[in-house]
């Protein structure tokens, strides 16, 4: 038997249900590795007690001959943009300090509801807005990863997940939540060799779960691989009444039709996406990616996706105009902190309590946000933005003509190192100019790691999938999976 | 379009968070930067495109008419900054 | 309206005045727009709040579906376009009575478009005078929540109890031209909202109020910049502001001013409108569809439902009354006016198996005997004491001769105070018309008797005299015989 802590979601599970160990143990196991893990700053809280109780109650379970729920006796990262309730919870920033949810969010209810339990609350970009990790009120996330040139610089875990990205990898956690506005659980899954699944727009409750873009916000299972993905997005998916954009529709069992033979479909290749300055390593990844995909069977097509350069200039305007609203309500009348300056009014109140509680970059989305909404602006951005990102998903749809599913880098690089980029707002964003377009168009897309690069960093490979067609995007990542065959780990250093 | 630093003020203002001088005059050549690159969008012919109103088909489904909610005084002002006698307290406003 | 035409006179002339009303109505249901939690009138503070309705990270909004369909109903009421298709969208701006940080309203898409009106500035026959003001459109939105500035030195208190409570905001054209067509604008609508059943029409408690919009003019000039005296909440405040607003832009423009386009109040004490600390960026509230709703669709047979479920409008009711039920003009305005009092009376009909030949009597007992006694009370015709049913037997005694219409009124001031039914009253206190004639000629003979100088006076030729014998006959019977006999006998007799 190996390690316990080298365990996922499904290995646990097969472990519990043939007696090798209990939950119990599993959950001592993974809270042992939280609290060795703190040079990492991944998390914002620990709640060990959450995972044993879940863990004591799975184990009676498990004694009592039950029917057990898909995630029963594992123990999950949140990432603290989920409300949990009686845990503090800020998505990472000042402004939420000391907010305790009287409420449970559907996604993390769902999981709990399933039988996983929790290790803590996860660290992030605050508010989701960024893509490195850089921009939490409480420190960097660092990477577990190291570069292979025998230095220590802190690398960046990618973001906003960060810090799911970082307990997935670093084997603190068997699987962790995540939630993908441009990209947020694709780029970070890709740099730290993780698998990263964003379902379709609708697919997961958006109920309680801190709001950053409404409309790309989707929350999704970070995990050691393919089944594991399938097997927590089953859980954490499903129709929400209480969220007017949920889907009305039955969770399939994706799992069990994992199936990595792609005899008959057709894989398109965007060759919009082969933009400047990629990395040789990258397009010799994505050419064996395509290998991989026609040794499973499948027929590769080329296509194309005429307006994905204006993806991310699109989302650059959308993603801030809904924050800038959504955002609004921070301000320290009825939850979070408050400044209150001598003297001040109520305006001022708000004008100091959200300058001192927001960090810069989430300032400078709503002042972009607000700026594009404006009298005189609105057409000109917010409106054609919108079209444009009609014309974005027209472009999909058109695809969708000539192949089954998309394969694409996740990012344009490997992991940079923390604070490399920090200082130019644009050329982190670029970062998610492979994930940003089948996130404007609602589409259920995932990474999966295929390969190392020179610094024997992990590197990703994207597929993109129909609007509700989870399966396929699953089958193919599958059989890049098998085929990749990467092991690779960081190795311990913290 | 770019921004001077007096609309720079005036969207903060309107976002309500005040900034100082200094920061305005950084935040000028910042935000251009950003509205310069998304400018690019200009370009794209969209005549006859409508906008995105909903990413993936959906219906907006309506509630019944019930009382399902409420009543739990105690849990929405629990994380107040301010709350007295059963209200949210705030600077005195003069209307 | 020619006869009513409302000028300023000025210094440099004859002003004429421009008015649109933007009327919020709260929309009558028992859940929240966006949220389950209960929308009762005067519950404890933020005791009718959901975590929706604060605000509380991650909170979504679910619409209702009767306030959906009080709003399309309210449309097709005024004749107006229902749009299929709308949209939600946020008004953003920063209030401690909005916790969102902006209202859910309805600007590119609303529900309702085109309709319209009909007023009349004279109540007793508004036919002769009617006039149609146009409604631009009905849109739903959110109420905001209520700060309270008088509890605490240097705090003011927020309540969310009416915070996200349906609003339904009708906007009219600058259709009306003086304080009058205003006001009869307002209960006109008021009247429509009750009828439908949409809103309770309670201006005091604030569930309808309006943003009166005002500019003056030179007649056949442009349109003048108007002021929007906000929240105003009754019909002769809305007038009050009107006159008074009407009379400050004119002296403002006339100094040599100008006016200025911004929001106002208006103080009830002084009868005057103020400005409004205004916030420089006050009216830029970036308005985006809500991306957390997606597009409302309404289908054929949701609008269908919505118009079979109307009842009669008092329009089409006071023509029926008219035109079917033969009353007056003013008879068929006053009891249509109030939905309550047109189905009072309708009850009162429902009596009878021919409900025309009841019809005037009843609408002339109601508009003059039932309301001034109600009046003098103070009571609404719903807390009336006397049941439609209890006026149905009143009025049947008067008009099968069992009593006069004098003592109908003195049965119906018993029947106030005890609640009994009249033949019971009538019975008991032995009111009963007297119409033997034999009873009556004896009375007579009598009366005669007793004022032989009288008689002869008749007789001589004296006839006014005769209304003093039917008087001393009368009041002998202690006004129990039968006038018609009474007066018959008496000719007979003295002219004998
Ligand atoms: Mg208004
Ligand atoms: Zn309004």
């Amino acid at each position: 038997m190996s390690n316990i802590s080298d365990l996922g979601i499904a290995g646990i599970r097969d472990g519990l249900t043939g007696g090798d160990f209990t939950a119990r143990e599993v959950a001592e196991t993974f809270i042992g590795r939280v609290s060795a893990a703190k040079p990492l700053n991944a998390f914002l809280v620990e709640t060990p007690d959450h995972a044993l109780a879940a863990a004591d109650v799975a184990d009676k379970a498990i004694a009592a001959g039950e029917t057990l729920g898909k995630m029963v006796g594992v123990p999950i990262g949140m990432k603290d943009l989920f409300c949990t309730e009686g845990v503090e919870t800020t998505a990472a920033s000042g402004i939420l300090e000391g907010f305790t949810p009287q409420y449970e969010s559907t996604v993390s209810a769902n999981l709990f509801k399933a039988g996983a339990g929790m290790l803590g609350k996860l660290n992030m970009d605050q508010f989701a807005m960024g893509s490195s990790n850089e921009t939490s009120a409480f420190g960097n996330v660092i990477s577990p990863w190291r570069r292979n040139d025998g230095g220590n610089t802190d690398l960046a875990p990618g973001g906003s997940s960060g810090g799911s990205a970082a307990v997935v990898s670093g084997r603190i956690a068997p699987a962790a939540t995540g939630t993908d506005t441009g990209g947020s659980i694709r780029q970070p899954a890709a740099f730290v060799g993780i698998t990263g699944f964003k379902p379709t727009y609708g697919r997961c409750s958006r109920w309680g779960t801190i709001a950053f873009a409404s409309s790309l916000d989707q929350a999704g299972p970070m995990a050691q691989d393919v089944r594991d993905c399938a097997i927590m997005l089953e859980a954490m998916a499903g129709f929400d009444p209480k969220d007017s954009t949920s889907l009305e529709l039955p969770v399939p069992d994706w799992e069990a039709a994992l199936n990595s033979n792609l005899a008959g479909k057709k894989i398109g290749i965007p060759k919009e996406y082969r933009v400047d300055n990629m990395p040789a390593e990258i397009d010799a990844l994505w050419e064996q990616g395509i290998a991989w995909l026609k040794d499973a069977g499948a027929t590769i097509v080329d296509v194309s996706l005429p307006h994905t350069k204006y993806a991310l200039p699109a989302y650059y305007i959308i993603a801030p105009a809904e924050a800038s609203s959504n955002l609004a309500r921070y301000d320290g009348v009825r939850y979070g902190s408050r400044d209150l300056p001598d003297g001040a009014g109520l305006q001022d109140m708000y004008a100091a309590t959200r300058e001192a509680g927001f960090g810069a970059e989430v300032k400078r989305r709503i002042m972009i946000g607000t700026y594009v909404l404006s009298a005189g602006y609105y057409d000109a951005y917010y409106t054609q933005a919108q079209k444009v990102r009609t014309l974005i998903s027209q472009d999909f749809e058109k695809a969708w003509n000539s192949c089954d599913l998309l394969l694409t880098p996740t990012a344009p690089s490997a992991a940079f190192g923390l604070g490399e980029k920090a200082d130019d707002p644009l050329a982190m964003y670029l970062n998610d100019v492979f994930t940003v377009p089948s996130s404007l168009a609602g589409l259920p897309a995932m990474s999966v790691p295929t390969g190392l690069d020179g610094q024997g960093l992990p590197l990703g490979l994207q597929i993109i999938g129909k609007a509700l067609d989870e399966q396929n995007v699953f089958n193919a990542g599958l059989a890049l999976e098998e085929r990749a065959g990467f092991v690779a780990k960081p190795e311990q250093w913290w | 379009m770019s921004v001077d630093k007096q609309t720079v003020q005036k969207i903060a203002s309107l976002s309500r968070i005040a900034i100082t001088d200094a920061e305005a005059d950084a935040l000028v050549p910042e935000l251009n930067n950003i509205l310069g690159w998304v400018e690019q969008l200009g370009e794209v012919d969209c005549k006859d495109v409508e906008p995105m109103t909903a990413v993936i088909p959906n219906k907006l489904r309506l509630r019944e008419d019930a009382v399902t909610d409420g009543d739990m005084r105690d849990k929405i002002l629990k994380n107040a900054p301010a709350a007295e006698h059963g209200f949210f307290g705030v600077p005195k406003v003069i209307e | 309206m020619t006869e009513s035409t409302y000028r300023i006179q000025g210094a440099t002339g004859e002003w004429e005045v421009v008015i649109g009303l933007e009327v919020h109505a709260q929309v009558t249901s028992n859940a929240k727009l966006f949220s389950g939690a209960s929308t009762e009138f005067g519950a404890e503070p933020n005791t009718q709040v959901s975590l929706v309705d604060a605000a509380m990270p991650g909170m979504l909004p679910v619409p209702n579906k009767e306030c959906v369909r009080q709003a399309v109903r309210t449309g097709l009421a005024i004749n107006a376009q229902i749009n299929k298709y709308s949209r939600f969208d946020r008004k953003n701006y920063f209030y401690a009575d909005l916790p969102q940080g902006y209202q859910i309203s309805q600007l590119y898409h609303p529900i309702v478009g085109e309709g319209e009106v009909q007023i009349s500035l004279d109540e007793k026959d508004p036919d002769a005078h009617g006039k149609a003001i146009g409604i631009e459109r009905i849109h739903i939105e959110q109420d905001a929540g209520k700060l309270m500035h008088d509890q605490h030195p240097t705090m003011s208190y927020v309540d969310l109890n009416r915070c996200g409570v349906a609003l339904m905001e009708i906007v009219s054209r600058p259709d009306m031209t003086s304080p009058k067509e205003a006001g009869a604008y307002v209960k006109k609508l008021r009247s429509i909202l009750r009828y439908v059943g949409s809103c309770d029409g309670n201006m005091e408690q604030g569930s309808m109020r309006a943003d009166v919009n005002v500019s003056v003019r030179k007649p056949g000039e442009e349109l003048g910049i108007r002021t929007e005296t906000k929240n105003v909440n009754s019909v002769r405040f809305v007038q009050q502001v009107i006159e008074y607003e009407a009379q400050r832009q004119v002296d403002v423009l006339e100094s040599g001013g100008e006016i200025v386009q911004e929001t106002r109040l208006f103080d009830p004490d002084k009868g005057e409108t103020r400005s409004m600390r205004s916030k420089e960026d006050a009216h830029d509230y970036r308005y985006f569809p809500d991306p957390d709703l997606l597009p409302l669709e309404l289908e054929d047979d949701f609008i269908f439902d919505c118009k079979a479920s109307l009842p009669e409008l008092p329009d089409e009711k006071r023509a029926r009354y008219k035109n079917v039920l033969g009353l007056s003009a003013y008879n068929a305005a006053v009891l249509t006016a109030e939905h309550e009092t047109a189905l009072w009376f309708e009850k009162l009909l429902d009596t009878s198996n021919e409900p025309e030949k009841i019809a005037s009597s009843a609408a002339n007992w109601m508009t003059s005997e039932l309301f001034g006694a109600l009046n003098k009370m103070g009571l609404t015709i719903t807390e009336s004491p006397v049941t439609p049913e209890q006026a149905a037997e009143l009025l049947g005694l008067v008009a099968d001769g069992t009593i006069s219409g004098k003592i109908a009124k003195q049965v119906f001031e018993i029947m106030l105070e005890t609640g009994d039914g009249a033949a019971k009253i009538v019975e008991e206190k032995g009111l009963k018309q007297e119409s033997d004639t034999g009873a009556i000629e004896k009375v007579i003979a009598e009366v005669m008797q007793a004022n032989a100088d009288k008689v002869e006076e008749y007789r001589g030729g004296k006839d006014k005299l005769f209304g003093f014998f039917v008087g001393q006959t009368m009041k002998a019977m202690q006004g129990k015989a039968n006038p018609q006999v009474v007066n018959e006998l008496l000719k007979k007799t003295l002219d004998n």
